[in-house]
């Protein structure tokens, strides 16, 4: 299984990357693409979660060539 | 229903007047409700200098979309134009416009302050400040 993390603004410069690529069949759920891709860190409190772009949370389950991205509080306007 | 992900500044008054021009719907439009949000030069008692907006491109036109569509499901409105920086801006610059026309007033500014405050809570958009000592990311939005 191939999924694609992306971590965006203040997560991206605290994991000091801006994507990792899980060859994983281990990942069930968001929150299991949390620990692997980032060896077991804390969650952050008011963590936002997205797969293929469309808010989730930490329980949803991922699929194949889904992309998973991890952020903060958005910020705009 | 127009989105745009503007990478350079953008004179707002111009985007709506281009805009205006071209809409199918002349002479159908009795109101147009603009919201213009600049940059401060300060927050929570610094001075900021300028800031950086970063985004996650895709998720973003997909939210601004949902959330047009949500207002344009709620509300009679007959256009609207979103335009919202990425990039460094400096004070005094736009950083977000939205601007909706209908036919009368109410659909107008109820519309564009839905569209305003969803933008704000889910658009995958994020600004980081630099001040004079350093930078830091603006945790949350203000309440309004």
């Amino acid at each position: 299984m191939s999924i694609q993390v992306r971590y965006f603004a203040s997560l991206r410069e605290s994991i000091g990357r801006g994507e990792d690529l899980l060859e994983t069949g281990q990942a069930s759920t968001v929150s299991e693409v949390w620990d692997i891709a980032t060896r077991g860190s804390e969650i952050p409190a008011n963590l936002l979660c997205a797969i293929n772009m469309e808010y989730v949370d930490l329980h949803s389950p991922v699929n194949d060539n889904d992309e998973v991205a991890f952020f903060p509080p958005v910020t705009g306007g | 229903m127009t989105i745009r992900i503007a990478e350079s500044s953008f004179d707002p008054w111009d985007e709506i007047q281009r805009y205006q021009q071209q809409l199918p719907h002349q002479n159908k439009y009795g109101a147009t409700a603009v919201f213009i949000g600049s940059m401060r030069d300060f927050n929570e008692g610094d001075n900021v200098q300028s800031m950086t907006l970063e985004h996650y491109p895709g998720m973003t036109n997909r939210y601004l979309e949902k959330i047009t569509k949500e207002a344009s499901d709620r509300w009679d409105i007959l256009d609207c134009l979103i335009v919202h920086r990425v990039g460094e801006v400096n004070p005094n610059e736009p950083i977000v416009l939205v601007a909706v026309w209908s036919a009368h007033r109410a659909a107008a500014y109820d519309a564009n302050r839905y569209i305003m405050e969803e933008l704000k809570s889910r658009a995958p958009f994020w600004k980081k400040e630099q001040l004079s000592e350093g930078s830091r990311w603006v945790e949350k939005n203000t309440s309004g």
